[in-house]
C-alpha cells in the first residue's frame, strides 16, 4: 500500500522532521511505502500530484494547519498531533491502513470523513485562531499606524480634518472626497493620512477573515471579511470583529461537514458554502448584534450627559476606563465623542482626559513587552516596536493586537491605565485646545507637566497590571496543557 | 515556511553544528528551565548566541505552544531566533531526568537546538536531518553510552552530518 503524510510543528525545525522519519520507519517496518512532505523550516518539498493519486489514504500529523489541504479532498484521511506521528506512528500507519481499506478505490465517494483532531484542547486551538488573525493584522497596524503618525509630525495634527472634514481650534474644514485633489490641498501629510487611514479601515476585517481563516481553511476568509467589515459599519470595533470571525469560522466549518449527494459535492466549495455561510455571518451581524449595540451606544451617552455636575476626577476616571475598553470600539466612541462634545462647548479638561487615556494602552502594553519579553509572543513583542510611536500619537488601535491574542488579561490592564491617567489629569486640571494628535499637539496642552504625569501615571498602571495578568493567567494553564497532552499517551 | 533568504551552502570553514564545548554529559537542573539555561550558557560561551535572555524567552514561548518533551527519555528545548549566529546543536545528559512535559515521564536526554530566523535552507537541512537521527533508538542509545564529549560529537558528525 501507499501513503502520504504530511508534518507540521510551530517552530518548523525539529518535531516536523522527527514525525517525519518515524512515520516513514513504522510504514517501512509494516511493509508499506510512505512519503511525507514536510512543511517545515527548511522548504516543503510538494508531494506530486502523481503520489497523491497513487496514495491509499494520508496521514496528517502537524500542530499548525497543513498548507494546500485541499489537494487531498476525497481521500481516506487520518489526523493526530505532531507528536502522537512520533510517539505512536505505527498507530497512525495503522489507522491509516484500516482507512484504505474501508474505501473501495472505485467509489472516492464513500471515504470516511477525517477524523476531528483531538490533540489539542479547545483552549489552545481558540488562542491558536487568534493569533492566526493578529499575526495577519499587525502590518496593517504597523504600516497604517506610523502612517498617521507622521503624517500629524510633517502635516501637524489638524492634517485630520483637512482630510475627512470636521472642525480643528475653530476652523470648519470641508474634507477632501476626491482624491485627485488631495495632493494639491493637502499635500504628502494628507497623503500619508489618507493611505494609513485607508490600512486601519481594514483591522477589523482582516482580523476576522483570518481567524476564520485559521479554523475553516481559505473557505473562511469570505464571511470572515465580510463580517469584519459590518462589524465596523455597525460600529462594534475590534471586539466586533473577533465575534465576526469566530462565528464565520465555525459556520464554514459546519457547513463543511455537511453530507451532501456526490452531485452536488461539486457546487458546495464554489457556491453553496460561501453563499451560505456569508449570508449566516452577515445576517447575524446586523440583525442581532447591530441594535443592542446601537442601544448601549446611544444609553452610555445619555448616562454621561447626566453626570454632568459629578466631580472632575472620577467623571476622568469614568472616561478613562471606558478609552481602554475596547479601543477605538464602540464603548471608546462614546467616550471620545463625549471629549470632543465638551471641547466644542469649551470645557478643555475633559478632552485632555480622553485623549491622555487613549495614549496610554499602547504605551503601557509596549512598556510590557520590554520589562517581561518571556511573556510576549514573537508577533506580540513586534507589534509592542510599533505602539511606542502609535501610542504617543493616540493612536489607542495600537493596542489591538495584544487584546485580541489575549482579551481578558490586557483588557482590564488598558481600563485601569486609562482610568488612572484619566482621573490624574484631570485633578492636574490640564487642559487640550485639539481634538487629536497625540505628543504632537503639546503646544495645545494647558499644565503640560500634570498631563505627562497622568501619561506615566496610566501607562505605568497598565504595564504592571497585564504583567501581573499574565503571571496568572500562567498557572491555571498548567493542568490544561497536561490534559491537552492526554490523548497523544493514548 | 520560507524565509525569503537565498539558500546558502555552509563553506567548509563553518562553524561545526556541535563541539565538545557543547557538550554537557553530567547535566543537572531543578526543571527544563535551569536545565535549558545551563545548557543556554555553553551556546553563548561559544559566541552561537549574542542575548542569552533574548534567546530564552524566544525557547520559552516554543514551550509555551507545547511542551518539547517526546516519549523515549527526549527533551528538545528550541528555537529559531535573532540572537543565534550559526545553526548549533547542545546536548546535555542528565541522569536524575527533567520533566520535559513527555507523556511518559523526564528525560535524560536534552537536545537544545539553535536555529538562526534568517537561515538558509541549507542550514535548515542540517538541523531536520539531525531531528530524523534523533527518533532512532540506536542513535539514542549510542548517546546514552557515549564516555566523552569528544564521543558525542564524532557520533552526531557520522550520523547527521555522516562524515
Amino acid at each position: 500500500m501507499k501513503l502520504v503524510a504530511v508534518t507540521s510543528c510551530p517552530t518548523g525545525i525539529a518535531h516536523t522532521y522527527m514525525a517525519a522519519e518515524a512515520l516513514e520507519q513504522a510504514a517501512k517496518n509494516a511493509g508499506h511505502e510512505l512519503v511525507v512532505e514536510t512543511q517545515g523550516a527548511a522548504g516543503a518539498e510538494a508531494l506530486s500530484p502523481e503520489q497523491i493519486a497513487a496514495a491509499g489514504a494520508v496521514v496528517f500529523a502537524a500542530d499548525v494547519e497543513v498548507r494546500g489541504k485541499e489537494r487531498f479532498a476525497g481521500k481516506p484521511t487520518v489526523i493526530g498531533s505532531v507528536k502522537r506521528g512520533i510517539n505512536d506512528a505505527d498507530g497512525l500507519v495503522r489507522e491509516a491502513l484500516e482507512a484504505a481499506a474501508g474505501v473501495a478505490p472505485a467509489a472516492p465517494a464513500q471515504a470516511p470523513p477525517p477524523r476531528a483532531p483531538q490533540a489539542l484542547g479547545f483552549a489552545s486551538r481558540l488562542r491558536q485562531w487568534l493569533m492566526t488573525g493578529v499575526s495577519y493584522m499587525i502590518p496593517f497596524v504597523a504600516a497604517g499606524g506610523i502612517l498617521i503618525a507622521l503624517s500629524f509630525v510633517i502635516g501637524g495634527a489638524e492634517i485630520a480634518a483637512v482630510v475627512n472634514g470636521g472642525t480643528y481650534e475653530g476652523t470648519e474644514h470641508a474634507g477632501i472626497s476626491d482624491l485627485s485633489q488631495l495632493w494639491s490641498q493637502a499635500g504628502l501629510a494628507g497623503i500619508m493620512f489618507k493611505i494609513g487611514a485607508t490600512a486601519f479601515e481594514m483591522l477589523v476585517p482582516i482580523l476576522a477573515g483570518f481567524i476564520a481563516f485559521g479554523m475553516a481553511d481559505r473557505m473562511g476568509i469570505a464571511p470572515g471579511v465580510v463580517g469584519g467589515l459590518l462589524a465596523v459599519a455597525i460600529g462594534a470595533g475590534f471586539l466586533g470583529g473577533l465575534v465576526a470571525g469566530l462565528l464565520a469560522g465555525a459556520v464554514t466549518m459546519a457547513l463543511k461537514k455537511i453530507k451532501v449527494p456526490r452531485g452536488v459535492a461539486g457546487v458546495m466549495p464554489v457556491v453553496v458554502i460561501p453563499l451560505l455561510s456569508v449570508f449566516t455571518v452577515g445576517l447575524l451581524m446586523i440583525v442581532v448584534f447591530g441594535p443592542p449595540i446601537a442601544g448601549v451606544q446611544s444609553g452610555l451617552t445619555e448616562w454621561l450627559d447626566g453626570l454632568a455636575g459629578v466631580n472632575a476626577v472620577l467623571l476622568g476616571a469614568l472616561l478613562g476606563a471606558m478609552m481602554g475598553f475596547d479601543l477605538g470600539g464602540p464603548v471608546n466612541k462614546v467616550a471620545y465623542l463625549f471629549g470632543t462634545g465638551a471641547l466644542v462647548s469649551g470645557n478643555l479638561t475633559v478632552m485632555a482626559a480622553v485623549m491622555v487615556a487613549g495614549m496610554v494602552p499602547p504605551l503601557g502594553l509596549a512598556l510590557a513587552t520590554l520589562v517581561r519579553r518571556a511573556l510576549f509572543s514573537q508577533a506580540e513583542r513586534q507589534a509592542g516596536e510599533a505602539a511606542w510611536l502609535l501610542g504617543l500619537s493616540f493612536i489607542t488601535e495600537g493596542a489591538i493586537p495584544f487584546a485580541a491574542a489575549d482579551l481578558f488579561r490586557v483588557i482590564p490592564a488598558t481600563v485601569a491605565g486609562g482610568a488612572t491617567a484619566g482621573a490624574v489629569s484631570m485633578a492636574f486640571g490640564a487642559t487640550l485646545r485639539a481634538p487629536h494628535g497625540g505628543i504632537w499637539v503639546i503646544g495645545l496642552i494647558g499644565n503640560p507637566l500634570g498631563y505627562l504625569v497622568a501619561l506615566v501615571a496610566g501607562s505605568l498602571v497598565t504595564t504592571g497590571v497585564v504583567v501581573a495578568a499574565k503571571h496568572v493567567g500562567r498557572r491555571t494553564a498548567t493542568p490544561e496543557a497536561a490534559a491537552a497532552r492526554q490523548p497523544v499517551a493514548a | 515556511m520560507t524565509t525569503g533568504f537565498p539558500p546558502t551552502t555552509p563553506s567548509p570553514s563553518a562553524p561545526a553544528l556541535i563541539t565538545a564545548d557543547l557538550v554537557d554529559l553530567d547535566l543537572t537542573g531543578a526543571d527544563r528551565h535551569e536545565a535549558t539555561g545551563s545548557l543556554l550558557a555553553r551556546l553563548v560561551k561559544q559566541g552561537r548566541v549574542t542575548d542569552a535572555e533574548g534567546f530564552l524567552a524566544d525557547v520559552r514561548a516554543r514551550e509555551e505552544q507545547m511542551p518539547t518533551g517526546i516519549e523515549g527519555g527526549i527533551g528538545i528545548p528550541h528555537a529559531r531566533s535573532e540572537h543565534v549566529t550559526e545553526p548549533t546543536l547542545a546536548f546535555g545528559r542528565c541522569t536524575a531526568g527533567v520533566d520535559f512535559g513527555a507523556a511518559d515521564g523526564p528525560a535524560d536526554l536534552i537536545f537544545l537546538i539553535a536555529a538562526p530566523a534568517g537561515g538558509g535552507q541549507e542550514h535548515m537541512k542540517v538541523l531536520s536531518s539531525l531531528a530524523r537521527r534523533l527518533v532512532h533508538q540506536s542513535f539514542r542509545d549510542a548517546l546514552r553510552a557515549a564516555s566523552s564529549p569528544d564521543a558525542v560529537v564524532e557520533l552526531v558528525q557520522k550520523e547527521v552530518l555522516g562524515r
